[in-house]
């Protein structure tokens, strides 16, 4: 509380991560444990991107591709190809990214607005971006992301 | 007037007092049949219990509709009024009254509505009165201020009641800021000082326009334990700035308190009473359990061949152990179905006055046990059956005659094991079901063509179909109908299944056959190219492997095989959900023939690999409902499968043909 008070900059830590030669960064509160690829059941009736479900501890949780979501070809699953697992209202999802590369601090300040650009990105799942020395990581609206993906699949139903 | 520390407790006595009104509603019942007068006595001290928890815990208008029936209650008590059918009418009614403010309670509405204020006038009007005025929020001039000066000063003794003042702090920090300043001036050297006394008091501030009775009703505990005094702030006075020092930091920390409180207790979740010998076998268990895993520890150390059948014999004792401690685990959530067969005297006897038919109701089998929320969800239909039995089964007491039947008519409840199911019947002796109306508006609907040749099952049968439930087939039919396909799909959800065995003027039976638990279940793994799937062995009926020329294709797509005189439709499974890699032809792969909603396919897959037990996760949790899969479980090696749903299969195959 107390360091809170005097700064006015709020720090936030996102968790970079690679995908498609671009790298992305998830809020780290969302993150609840990162873990190798392993082989998914998949469900019926369900988009190509949700690859299915995984077993996390006894709970079955859905996995799904983050290149598939944004439309890019997944070409093969290597040993760096990681699921990051994390929760939105209570609920668990897996991402799958081509790689985690790192923990970022940033002040909510330094995150600018996302211009429209051509990105394989549809600026619509993200919610701003940071530049850090050369690169530039994209943080991506998880929230977003995993409602605008139930809500198809809800009308399906 | 709900605060963070009463919200549980809130929560325990609505669950204590709903059980109270069970017990006021059927000794009620029963006095209506002529029980003897120590049932007074019993609703009596149900009532009063609920009046003096709704005090407590901050209902006062519960407590004062309580009062009211409380003093009706007494007056019959002191024989000053003997007891009749008006006045248990009353009194049921009231019941009713209170079961909707427990549930307006718990929704966070207003607990007085028109139907309680008119029972609580009709109460007082028995008892030549008028009605009190509303316990409402009635206020007194001064009753509501800007800010509040509180000084509270605890006796010496109060610490050793229990009574924390730093809770009472908290309570208060949730309705709003604070601003505390301790009083030292009671505190003695420190040579004498107890730990065990209170020596200090507060002085504290509270800047929020809340009611005198919401500050009051946090220390409602400690009332007797203390100097209290609340006084609304004089709004002239400019408000001091707090000392910095002494007041933020207490402050804040019962912010967070607060903010804590209302988190849990927003975290709503229902609870399961379980019986102390439950919980000690299963304790016993754990013991066992872990005796059994010491023993087989001293095998890391050193592991000598010659051991090997004491490794054995360990091995078999844990699966041993592992089972048992599995069922009585499981067995926490089995209750008796009592809960649910109580509520019925009460619909049985409203519905036959209303109708003016007589009817005995039989109880059975009330200590049955089954799954919590099986018990839940098996309510409704149940009230279906039996409304339908009493306004259709039953006749009238002048037809009864006519027939040669007693004028009572009998209904009876049933419920037990049978293999691993549990049964639950619900029969009438009334006239049954009427074959030719049901055959004529089947034939009318379009269902079937005629009704030649149809058995008395398939008769009966059609009224579960969707369709035969409209408000003018059961006027006109004189028969069931109302509703009967949601029945069965509710017993199905809960994977169960119902059927009716009817018999002209000897009266139904509807047999409802349910499952032990949801929460595991026997299935067969069936093998669909790469993929499992768990198939709940309750709906399959066997397994064959047709050859080549015994599948029949029909116009539009559809494939039919014979089994045992019927043709019966083939789902594939791979086409169903899309897998890859699976047999096509239906001479390499097994057809499980399979029920489901009452009607029976042959499933494609490719082979089986074996039968397990399995724990049924849920996949709505993380994910959503899939149509075709009841949910899903672990296997041996950590991977998932998915349990398919019969049902929802068959639904979904009828949908694919249809598109």
């Amino acid at each position: 509380m107390s360091e809170n008070a005097g700064s006015e900059e709020l720090q936030s830590q996102y968790l970079t991560v690679n995908l498609a030669e671009e790298e992305y960064g998830i809020d780290i509160l969302a993150v609840r444990e990162i873990r190798g690829w392993t082989q998914v059941t998949r469900i019926p009736q369900s988009p190509p991107y949700l690859l299915g479900v995984l077993n996390l501890r006894g709970a079955i949780v859905p996995v799904l591709d983050l290149r598939l979501r944004f439309g890019v070809a997944r070409e093969e699953y290597t040993p760096t190809t990681v699921t990051v697992i994390v929760a939105v209202d209570g609920r668990n999802f897996g991402i799958v990214v081509d790689a985690v590369s790192d923990v970022l601090d940033a002040a909510d300040s330094e995150v600018r607005p996302v211009p429209d650009m051509g990105t394989t990105v549809d600026t619509e799942y993200l919610k701003g971006l940071i530049g850090v020395d050369e690169r530039m990581v994209l943080l991506l609206d998880v929230d977003r992301l995993l409602r605008l993906h139930d809500r198809p699949l809800e009308a399906a139903a | 007037m709900s605060n963070a520390g009463l919200a549980q407790f809130q929560q325990v006595f609505i669950e204590e007092s709903l059980e109270g009104l069970d017990t006021m509603e059927s000794s009620l019942l029963a006095l209506d049949e002529g029980g003897d007068g120590e049932l007074v006595h019993t609703i009596f001290r149900a009532a009063h219990s609920i009046k003096g928890g709704a005090a407590t815990f901050g209902f006062p208008e519960m407590a004062s509709f309580t009062h009211e029936a409380e003093s009706l209650l007494d007056e019959v008590r002191g024989g000053k009024r003997a007891i009749d059918k008006p006045i248990i009418e009353l009194m049921l009614r009231s019941v009713d009254c209170l079961r909707g403010m427990f549930d307006r309670a718990r929704a966070g509405e207003p607990l007085n509505d028109a139907t309680s204020d008119g029972v609580r006038g009709e109460l007082a009007a028995m008892m030549g009165r008028e009605a009190p005025a509303q316990a409402g929020p009635a206020r007194r001039a001064g009753d509501q201020a800007g800010a509040w000066m509180i000084q509270f000063k605890p006796h010496a003794g109060m610490l050793a009641s229990g009574n924390d003042p730093l809770r009472l702090i908290r309570e208060l920090a949730g309705l709003g800021e604070l601003v505390v300043e301790a009083d030292l001036s009671r505190l003695p050297a420190l040579a004498r000082l107890d730990p065990s006394e209170c020596h200090l008091g507060w002085s504290i501030e509270l800047k929020a326009p809340v009611r005198r009775e919401d500050i009051a009703a946090v220390f409602d505990w400690v009332e007797d334990e203390c100097d209290l005094s609340i006084e609304p702030k004089p709004t002239a006075v400019v408000t001091p700035a707090p000392a910095p020092a002494a007041a933020p930091a207490p402050a804040n920390i019962a912010d967070a308190a607060a903010a804590r409180g209302t988190r849990e207790a927003s975290a709503e979740s229902s609870s399961v009473r379980v019986a102390i010998d439950k919980i000690d076998s299963m304790i016993n268990l754990v013991g066992e359990l872990v005796i059994t895993q010491a023993m087989l520890d001293t095998f890391r150390e050193e592991f000598d061949p010659s051991r090997l059948p004491l490794l054995q014999q360990g091995l078999t004792q844990l699966a041993r152990h592992a089972r048992e401690l599995q069922e009585s685990v499981m067995g926490i959530r089995m209750l008796p179905i009592a809960s649910v067969f109580n509520r019925f005297p009460r619909l049985v006897r409203d519905l036959s006055q209303k109708l003016g038919k007589q009817v005995k109701l039989d109880l059975h089998g009330e200590q049955t046990e089954l799954d919590k929320t099986v018990l839940e969800k098996i309510g409704d239909p149940m009230v279906h059956l039996v409304r339908n039995a009493i306004d259709h089964g039953l006749e009238v007491p002048e037809k009864r005659r006519a027939a040669g039947k007693h004028e009572m008519g009998t209904l009876k409840l049933d419920a037990f094991h049978r293999g691993g199911n549990i049964v639950v019947e619900v029969s009438d002796d009334g006239a049954g079901l009427n074959r030719e109306a049901i055959v004529r508006k089947a034939v009318e609907r379009g269902l079937i063509k005629s009704g030649d040749g149809l058995s008395d099952e398939a008769v009966g049968d059609l009224i579960f179909q969707p369709g035969f439930s409209t408000a003018e087939v059961t006027t006109d039919l004189s028969g069931r109908g109302v509703g009967m396909d949601v029945v069965r799909r509710n017993v199905s959800d809960l994977g169960g299944s119902v059927v009716v065995r009817s018999k002209p003027a000897q009266g139904s039976v509807f047999t409802i056959t349910l499952p032990l638990t949801l929460a595991i279940i026997d299935g067969l793994t069936a093998a669909v190219g790469e993929e499992r799937y768990i198939v709940p062995l309750v709906s399959i009926i066997e397994s064959v492997q047709l050859k080549p020329d015994a599948l029949k294709t029909v116009a539009g797509g559809g494939e039919l095989f014979r089994f045992r005189g019927e043709y019966l439709p083939v789902l594939r499974l791979h086409e169903l959900f899309g897998c890859e890699g699976a047999k096509r032809t239906i001479e390499d792969g097994l057809l499980i023939v399979v029920e489901g909603d009452g009607s029976r396919v042959g499933l494609f897959v490719d082979g089986l690999v074996g039968q397990q037990q399995a724990v049924v996760k849920s996949l709505e949790a993380n994910y959503r409902r899939v149509q075709g899969v009841s949910g899903a479980t672990i296997l041996a090696d950590g991977s998932v499968a998915l349990i398919v749903d019969i049902a929802g299969l068959v639904r979904l195959h009828g949908r694919r043909k249809a598109a």
